[in-house]
């Protein structure tokens, strides 16, 4: 195995977020590892009921974030892994406020409770590589080491932005806890089901006139991989955690044989307001920032301390699109056919001309 | 693309394996346009396979009815006899790979790397309209080439001039063209150009990134050619009397850039690009409304409105100087008076060398 080696696995593990996609296959994939003894899930009482199947090995406690802290400490545990973070606000479970209250207040009641836990030994907090903001001077790849230069205008690039600010707090006043902030890229897949997945999924697809921006997307099993390797083994420190390689956005539409339709910047923001008042879809900001600016980050201190590299961008995206072929409007089969024509066209009126004047 | 290659496979093999034994010399008539070896090889009419293809208003059996990226691969072979002596082929040659262009572009079938460079675009699409305005519109020389190194990095300084940032776009397709690598030049542009749209996206996609330090190094690290002009707005805002007077080079960036690195420097002198939009003012109000750097006054623009874009036909020439070795001095990146001192030799470098190249042309508009 990698560096680190099974001596870190800890016993008891909490897993936040369980009631979401994300959290419930990561506590899945811990109960099923035979190094940990317990893995408990933690979610909000009002949390849905969607992932129970894949969560009968983990005891789930349903608990609202105010009162976890004495419950981290009579839980004796080893480490925490922290996921409950919203990406987009849901107009059904309250929007924007909601997505904050959880996001921020959230996160700082879980590290405000991991900090008077005794035994805790680990702690991994997903974060986004929304960390690193957006501006027009921006350098083209951020490493680990970039600060962001502005504010992002997005709620969840500005939620992040707090969260990794308690982390760095807590890591002050606990530096005996091995603290891992992973900066993952967008997530796609076969299966996961994100913000940026619906976006793709559309047959025709809003994008930004004048921007083609570079993305970068990380496979949902490579996800995985990467935070079960940070809880059972110790990898202190912040982490890019994205497939390598990059995709401009109209390269990726076209990939998925979707029709881009390029709006003017000022609507879109405005049209994501808009949606936003309005209740409807959960584009924000967010996204239209990552449309004008794109995000790209270097992985290489990743690679080198996991001894893992995620599959690259395109194969991830290859992975996605070959779940998501129903909305397509051009397949690669008919382009290479309307090639065909075109050439056999023109080859039967030359022909068809020449026999004429011979 | 395994579309086409599976859609061709079922009728190719019966066409090529059944004209092994065809000889038929009387086929010639036949293979009007016929673009690969096997084509001497293509069935006569009387070719079972060929009857049961598609019906066509002619007998011809249209061999070129493969994917247009086998056209090329197909070339190189012994073909030149049968097809040179029909104008037609290079034509149909040229569409088949137009199309397969298309192809690869409308399915996202290229490469893009982290800085968003498309070198594919950039060869078919941006250096052959360069090409055009280079060659033919500003009659371009370029001198000195063999001082670019031919792998590894290098730093290509230059001085900016041309109210539009024309020169570095001239620099990279004519570096391209005549270094006998053809290597790309990497240009660093101000943040002004990623802030406007279309604009940003022709930058990336050209192999231009923000200048900043980060990617300068990661460019330089990654053995890449990098183009930079350190003047900045100040070189190419500046006015026409003062062409050809090298502005301030800011805080010589770009040589700690190559210090840390340890990257020699190329100076570039290019003479040419200060006559093609003569700047006789600058309406500094306007500019400010506009957010921009400057609003130049040519004598064609702003009062020809459109036509004032079009660049005067001044001519360029270009020398590249001998490269200034940085690897002895990777430790003194952060010392302020290394940096200025090798900003200052820089600098020196591409002034005399403008001033023997405007030497050598008198005539600003001359052949």
């Amino acid at each position: 195995m990698t560096p680190g080696g099974t001596s870190g696995a800890p016993g008891v593990v909490v897993v936040t977020g369980v009631g979401r996609y994300l959290g419930a296959h990561v506590a899945a994939r811990l109960a099923a590892d035979p190094r940990i003894e317990r893995v408990i899930g933690v979610d909000a009482p009002d949390s849905g009921t969607e992932f129970t199947d894949l969560l009968d090995r983990v005891e789930r406690i349903r608990v609202d974030s105010g009162s976890l802290g004495g419950l981290l400490a009579d839980l004796d545990v080893d480490a925490v892994v922290h996921l409950a973070l919203v990406t987009s606000p849901d107009p059904q479970h309250g929007g924007r406020s909601a997505m904050k209250d959880q996001n921020v207040i959230g996160s700082m009641q879980m590290l405000a409770a991991c900090q008077r836990a005794p035994r805790l030994r680990k702690l991994v907090v997903r974060s986004s590589t929304a960390a690193y903001g957006v501006s027009f001077r921006d350098p083209a790849v951020f490493t680990e080491e970039t600060e962001p230069r502005e504010v992002p205008r997005g709620g969840f690039g500005r939620d992040i932005l707090d969260l990794e600010g308690y982390v760095r707090g807590f890591r002050r006043r606990r530096s005996d806890v091995t603290a891992t902030v992973l900066r993952f890229a967008p997530f796609i897949g076969s299966t996961a089901d994100t913000t940026l997945t619906r976006y793709f999924s559309q047959p025709f697809v809003p994008t930004v006139f004048g921007r083609d921006p570079r993305l970068q997307f990380l496979h949902f099993d490579d996800a995985l991989e990467v935070l079960h390797r940070s809880i059972v083994e110790d990898h202190p420190g912040t982490y890019n955690v994205a497939g390598p390689g990059v995709l401009s956005l109209s390269q990726a539409i076209r990939r998925a044989g979707r029709v881009a339709v390029p709006v003017l910047e000022p609507g879109l923001s405005g049209a994501a307001a808009l949606a936003r008042t309005m209740g409807f879809g959960r584009y924000g900001l967010d996204q239209v920032d990552l449309f004008v600016h794109g995000r790209v980050v270097d992985t290489s201190r990743l690679e080198q301390e996991y001894g893992f590299t995620p599959r690259s961008t395109a194969e991830a995206f290859e992975d996605f699109i070959r779940a998501h072929h129903g909305g397509v409007v051009v397949t690669r089969d008919q382009l290479a056919a309307a090639e065909q024509l075109v050439l056999d066209g023109i080859r039967q009126v030359r022909s068809a001309v020449r026999e004429r004047s011979s | 693309m395994s579309g086409p290659e599976e859609g061709r496979d079922p009728q190719s093999v019966g066409r090529f394996d059944v004209p092994q034994q065809v000889p038929a010399p009387d086929a010639e008539p036949a293979r009007r346009n016929g673009h690969r070896p096997a084509a001497q090889a293509a069935p006569t009419p009387t070719a079972p396979p060929v009857s049961s293809a598609p019906p066509t208003p002619t007998p011809t059996p249209t061999p070129a009815r493969t994917p247009a990226g086998e056209v090329d691969a197909a070339l190189p072979g012994g073909t030149e006899p049968v097809v040179s002596d029909r104008p037609g082929d290079h034509w149909d040659r040229k569409v088949a790979n137009g199309l397969a262009f298309l192809r690869r572009r409308l399915s996202g079938d290229y490469e893009v790397d982290e800085f968003g460079f498309d070198a594919e675009l950039t060869d078919a699409v941006f250096h052959p309209l360069l090409r055009l305005l280079y060659r033919d519109w500003f009659r371009t020389e370029v001198s000195g080439v063999q001082h670019v190194p031919v792998d590894g990095p290098a730093l290509v300084v230059g001085n900016h001039s041309g109210t539009v940032a024309l020169d570095a776009l001239i620099l990279s397709a004519a570096l391209h063209d005549k270094h006998p690598a053809h290597r790309y030049l990497r240009l660093l542009g101000a943040d002004l150009v990623f802030r406007m749209p279309v604009v940003s996206e022709l930058a990336r996609k050209t192999g231009g990134t923000v200048a900043c330090n980060p990617d300068a190094e990661r460019l330089l690290g990654g053995g890449d050619l990098v183009g930079v002009f350190p003047e900045g707005f100040k070189g190419i805002g500046k006015l026409y009397a003062d062409r050809y007077k090298l502005q301030r080079f800011g805080r010589g960036g770009f040589v700690s850039a190559a210090l840390r690195t340890g990257t020699p420097i190329v100076p570039v002198a290019i003479v040419g690009g200060e006559e093609i939009y003569p700047m006789l003012a600058d309406i500094k109000p306007l500019a400010r409304l506009l957010k921009l750097p400057y609003f130049p006054v040519t004598p064609t623009f702003p009062l020809l409105g459109p036509l004032g874009m079009v660049p005067l036909p001044s001519k360029w020439l270009i020398e590249f100087c001998p490269p200034i070795p940085t690897a002895h001095l990777t430790d003194s990146a952060d010392d302020p008076l290394v940096v200025f001192n090798l900003a200052d030799q820089v600098r020196e470098t591409i002034q005399q060398t403008l001033h023997t190249l405007l030497e050598r042309r008198p005539d600003p508009f001359g052949p």
